[in-house]
This record gives structure tokens, C-alpha cells and sequence, in this order.
């Protein structure tokens, strides 16, 4: 049974070894490459599943966390340490599962369109896992940095002036929202002495009080750089053109990043300023559903707004983050609930529009230019055999192939735009009843006017992404006289067929995930079972500075 | 020591936020450096300011105020060296942009 303790470290590790694995066989290997990449990613799919039982099969509420793993095993509060619970090990099955899809998507020609693709990739994944699992604030930096370093190789992956430039753009905005995260981790540090977060949350209610406002200072200026991890406004402006330039299966990766910082988020305010906090219970709550409640306005406008449609998804991943943000400040533990159900399945949906859009406008234009050049560009040396292996793998025309992209761009439509019978209806539905019940389903309760502005808004900016999907679709399906047939491969229909189909099991199985995401948000809201867990024995001394 | 502390990070943020708002890239670069200049400086100030203390316990019962705080220095050196990676990082990014753009302005173009 010792052994799955272990287990905590596989999705630090897996991704790291084969990253550099791969860096190590020739560039011109590709499908050896790409078969390792995807061997990798199932494991570390496996292995989240696995986490994923373990963390489900702890008693809810039965004061221990479900694992927590002490790095050269020192004790508490001295070690690094890993930690999981329901949320992490949710949110690490979410990016497996994001990152297989988009991986075999590219395996149909992006991923040799550049060089270390797979490396990099798999880079991005141990960044996500540490950044998941970890348990203090210093190495959610390093993790962090790790992404984002990932992140801005994939983004460029591909190249050309468009994305080039967006990159430059991207680097440059996440380079100083990381010198941000430093400045508030290391106020922070001056005020209690420890970056642990478990001991954080024991030590800021005995902080005193000529020291609170710096530590208020430092949470403020940290929550600031997830909030540009986030998007939200008026900090996202980088966003959409950043996530329009990436290559389609980087697009779908990307999806997850901004999750990253809302994950932080909603895990930093529960877990530090939660209800044993004393003065500083609900710090920052206000400006997240203000904040959301902005990113949601911006985002809105924003996809009535795009023509082109990967602006489009690119604010379809704004209004996601607007929702989550608003859900995270009201901090009300049934709308956290529903507020998960939805970030799965608006991650999953919008993932798949990210790829969707790639085949569709391969619909409109003919001639994916911009590929072709950049293949010629990498691929020199084996110019004839790339050409003929090309020629071959797009020959097959699947039958039928624009009624299955429309079918399935349909299915995207509904599910970010909220209605039944698709799991972003159930999604909506359960973060509205959380908001509409605040004293707990069918109690009385004073709903405050920020609420009703944000329920006006949730569903208004569903209806704004049905307009705009609507309006997109039948542009590209039924307006043509003589639509283009797209040359579309299985590889690249199966994914996102995939996602949807998840997205399905999702709708299906709604009362187990919803029972799940409820015991999430009830183990979030009882920061003690964490700080229990992470620092054994539940002694609360509180040594400040 | 702590007024000069202090005014050195001033300055040293001050002319960083001010090159990173500029147009051109090399101005980016020196600004971006110069801020995490500043912030290096800030968490080493945050582990306390002291003279001729060492950072490392010795064995034995100890007296751990006359130690310097080692946790700060250990994050310098870490943030040092993320910094230095994804500067350079950003330097191949910049020169990428001006071979394919011909210009050094963020945008890749001259606004006019």
C-alpha cells in the first residue's frame, strides 16, 4: 500500500523524464517521437484516473486529506511538499485528458511543423501537474514559470510574423506578471515567515495587525498575477490574439492554462482567507466578482464583436474566466460546486472549438498556406518523402465530412452557449441555483444586487456566444453555393468527437461528477482537513514574526 | 543601509516600469531586466537586512537571530535564474521578430 504514495510525484516526473527523453532522439524521427509523446501522456492519464480514486475514496469530511508527500521526507514546514486532494487530482485528470486530445490532433501534421514539439509539450505537462499538486508558494512559482516557459515555445510553434509578434506580446505581459508573483510571494514571506501553504492559513489570523496591511499588500499583488494568468479584465487584453495565433492543438492546451490561475485562485482565498481567517475572512472577494463580473461584460462584447472565429474562441475562453472569477469571489460553497462542473465542461468544450476551428476554416480557404510554408521552412531536409507522405495522408477524404463538423460545431455551440440538453446547460443551471439559493435550496435568503447583475450577465453572455456561433456556422455551412470540401483526417475529427462525447458522459452522468465537484467545494470550504493534512496532527501554534 | 536599499529598488522600478511602457523592444528588454533587478533586491530585503551574519545554522544549539535568513537568499538565486532563462528567451523572440518584421517596435510595425 506504500507505494502509492509514490504515486503523488508520477505527474512531476513522467513528463519531465520523457520531455528530456525526447530532446535526445533526432528531429527527423517523428513518428517515434510522437509515439513516445503519447505513451507519456495515457500513463500520465492513468495515473491522474488513479489519483482521482484516491482522493474520492476518503470519507467526505472525514478530517484527512488524501495524500500529502514530503519531498526527502522532512518534517512539515520544512519540506517541500506535494499535496493532494479532490480538486487537484480533478484538475490533473482535466489537463491529461485535454492534452491527449490535442495531442493526437497534431499528430495529423502540427507536430512537424517546428522542432521539439513533443519535448515542449511534455514540458507544459509537468508544469501543470507541479503546479497542481504543490503545496507551497515558492515552487508554484517555479511551476508556473516551467508553463509558461512551455507555453511560449508552443505558441511560436509553427512560426510566422503573426505569431512572432502575439508571442512577443504574450512573453513579455507573462514576464511581468511573474516579477508580480515574486513580489507578493516574498511580502508575503517578510510578514509570516513561511511559504507553506497549509502554514500560511494557520499563521495569518494571528497576524498583527501593523503587519496586515503589508500582508494584504503582498496576497494583493500575487492575486494580481494570476488575475493576468486569468484574463480578467482589464488585465487580459493579451489573451485573445495570443490564443488566435497558436496553433490549433496549442489553442486547445491553452484552454487550460487560464484555468491555472483560476485554480490558484480559488484554492489561495478558500484555503487563506476562509472562514477561520479572523479579520481577513473574504479579502479580495469583492474585486474577483467585480472583476468577473467585468471580464464578463468585455468578453461578451468582445464575441459579438470577432469575425474571425478564433478571436472568437478566444473570448469564448474570457467569458469562462469571467464566470469562474465572479464564482470564486461570491466564495458561496454550492455556486464553487457548480462553478467546477462548469470549468470542466467549458475547458472540455472549448478545447474542441479551438480544433473544431482549424478543420472548418480549412473549409473557407482552400490552401493552408501558412502550414505549408512553415513545413517547408523546418522540414528542408526531407523535402520529397514529407511531400508524398503529405500527398497520401490527405488523399483521404472522409465522406460526409463537413455534415460531422457541422454536427459537431453545433454541439460546441450549445455547450458553451448553456442550453440543454448538453453539459454546459447542467453547468449553468447548477452555478445559477447556487446563486439564486444562497441560504441553500429552497431556504430563504437576501440575494445581493452584485448576484442578480451576475446572473443577468451569465446568461446573456451564453446567448451573445449563440448569436456569434450561429452567425459564424452559417457563414461556413450554408452560404457557400459551392462549399469547399474539407480534406479532413480521422485523427483530426476523432479528438474532438472525443471531447464532445465526454462532454456527453458528462450530461449523462451529471448526478455522480455533481456529487463529486459538491464534496470538492465542502473540502475547499473546511480549510482545516488541508492544513490537518499538510502539517499532521492539527497543532496550530502560530509562531510570527 | 535601509534608506539606500530602498531607494536603489526605487529607481531601479521606476526606470524599469517606464522602458517596459516604451515602443521598442531593446528598451522591453533593458526595462524587464531592470525590474527583476529590483525585485531580486526586494526579496533579499524581505528576509530582513543584516550585516556580517552568516545565512547557515551551525550544529549545536544555536541563537537563530544571529543568523541572516538563508529562505530568502535560496529564492534569489532561483528567481535569478528563471529570470535569466525566460530573458533570454525573450532576446531569441525579439530577434525572430526583427529579422521577419524589419522593425524593432513591439508591434512590428511604426504606429503613426
Amino acid at each position: 500500500m506504500d507505494w502509492t504514495r509514490h504515486l503523488l510525484i508520477v505527474p512531476i516526473l513522467l513528463p519531465l523524464v520523457t520531455g528530456a527523453a525526447l530532446l535526445l532522439i533526432d528531429e527527423t524521427r517523428h513518428t517515434l517521437k510522437a509515439f513516445i509523446n503519447l505513451a507519456s501522456t495515457v500513463l500520465l492519464l492513468v495515473a491522474g484516473l488513479v489519483l482521482m480514486h484516491m482522493a474520492a475514496s476518503v470519507p467526505d469530511g472525514g478530517g484527512a486529506l488524501a495524500l500529502s508527500y514530503a519531498i526527502g521526507d522532512w518534517p512539515a514546514r520544512f519540506t517541500i511538499v506535494l499535496v493532494l486532494d479532490r480538486l487537484a487530482s480533478l484538475m490533473l485528470v482535466l489537463v491529461a485528458v485535454l492534452a491527449l486530445a490535442s495531442l493526437i490532433f497534431s499528430l495529423a501534421r502540427w507536430h512537424r511543423a517546428g522542432p521539439h514539439f513533443h519535448s515542449i509539450f511534455q514540458f507544459l505537462l509537468m508544469g501543470l501537474g507541479g503546479a497542481f499538486l504543490t503545496g507551497d508558494l515558492f515552487n508554484l512559482f517555479v511551476f508556473f514559470e516551467i508553463t509558461l516557459a512551455a507555453s511560449y515555445g508552443l505558441l511560436l510553434h509553427g512560426g510566422g510574423a503573426f505569431r512572432v509578434r502575439s508571442g512577443l506580446h504574450y512573453i513579455s505581459i507573462n514576464l511581468a506578471a511573474s516579477l508580480l508573483f515574486l513580489i507578493g510571494v516574498s511580502l508575503i514571506y517578510g510578514v509570516t515567515g513561511s511559504l507553506n501553504m497549509a502554514d500560511l492559513a494557520v499563521r495569518l489570523p494571528v497576524v498583527r495587525e501593523h503587519d496586515r496591511m503589508l500582508l494584504q499588500a503582498g496576497a494583493a499583488i500575487l492575486g494580481v498575477a494570476f488575475l493576468v494568468k486569468a484574463g480578467m479584465w482589464p488585465l487580459g487584453f493579451w489573451l485573445a490574439p495570443a490564443y488566435m495565433a497558436a496553433a490549433a492543438p496549442v489553442g486547445a492546451v491553452f484552454v487550460v492554462l487560464t484555468k491555472v490561475g483560476v485554480y490558484i485562485l480559488l484554492r489561495l482565498t478558500l484555503l487563506l482567507f476562509g472562514s477561520p481567517a479572523g479579520e481577513l475572512t473574504g479579502f479580495g472577494g469583492v474585486a474577483l466578482l467585480w472583476g468577473g463580473i467585468a471580464t464578463l461584460i468585455f468578453a461578451t462584447s468582445g464575441v459579438l464583436a470577432s469575425q474571425a472565429m478564433g478571436r472568437l474562441a478566444g473570448y469564448a475562453v474570457l467569458i469562462s474566466s469571467g464566470t469562474l472569477l465572479a464564482a470564486v469571489g461570491l466564495g458561496d460553497a454550492s455556486v464553487v460546486s457548480g462553478a467546477l462542473f462548469y470549468l470542466v465542461s467549458s475547458t472540455l468544450s472549448t478545447a474542441a472549438l479551438f480544433m473544431l476551428i482549424e478543420l472548418v476554416e480549412r473549409a473557407r480557404e482552400p490552401g493552408a498556406d501558412l502550414l505549408a510554408v512553415t513545413i517547408e521552412a523546418y522540414g528542408g531536409e526531407e523535402g520529397e518523402e514529407e511531400e508524398e507522405r503529405e500527398d497520401e495522408a490527405v488523399g483521404v477524404v472522409m465522406p460526409g465530412a463537413l455534415a460531422v463538423l457541422g454536427i459537431a460545431f453545433g454541439c460546441v455551440a450549445l455547450l458553451l452557449a448553456g442550453l440543454p440538453p448538453l453539459s454546459g446547460f447542467v453547468a449553468k443551471f447548477a452555478i445559477l441555483t447556487g446563486m439564486l439559493n444562497p441560504g441553500g435550496l429552497g431556504q430563504p435568503g437576501e440575494i445581493p444586487a452584485p448576484v442578480w447583475v451576475l446572473v443577468a450577465l451569465v446568461i446573456l453572455s451564453g446567448f451573445a456566444i449563440l448569436v456569434a456561433m450561429m452567425r459564424t456556422g452559417m457563414r461556413t455551412f450554408w452560404a457557400p453555393v459551392q462549399p469547399v470540401l474539407p480534406r479532413v483526417l480521422v485523427v483530426e475529427v476523432a479528438p474532438i468527437l472525443a471531447l464532445i462525447g465526454l462532454c456527453l458522459v458528462l450530461t449523462a452522468a451529471a448526478g455522480t461528477v455533481v456529487s463529486y465537484t459538491d464534496a470538492t467545494a465542502r473540502a475547499l470550504h473546511d480549510p482545516a482537513t488541508y492544513i490537518g493534512g499538510v502539517l499532521g496532527g492539527g497543532e496550530t501554534s502560530g509562531g510570527v514574526r | 543601509m535601509e534608506l539606500t536599499l530602498a531607494i536603489a529598488i526605487g529607481v531601479l522600478t521606476g526606470s524599469g516600469v517606464w522602458l517596459i511602457l516604451r515602443p521598442r523592444t531593446y528598451q522591453l528588454v533593458i526595462g524587464l531586466s531592470l525590474l527583476s533587478y529590483a525585485v531580486n533586491l526586494f526579496i533579499f530585503a524581505m528576509g530582513r537586512l543584516r550585516v556580517g551574519a552568516a545565512p547557515v545554522l551551525a550544529d549545536g544549539v544555536t541563537n537563530p537571530a544571529d543568523y541572516a535568513d538563508p529562505v530568502p537568499q535560496a529564492l534569489v538565486l532561483t528567481a535569478i535564474v528563471i529570470g535569466f532563462a525566460t530573458t533570454a528567451l525573450l532576446l531569441v523572440v525579439l530577434l525572430v521578430s526583427r529579422g521577419l518584421t524589419g522593425s524593432d517596435h513591439v508591434d512590428g510595425r511604426e504606429s503613426r
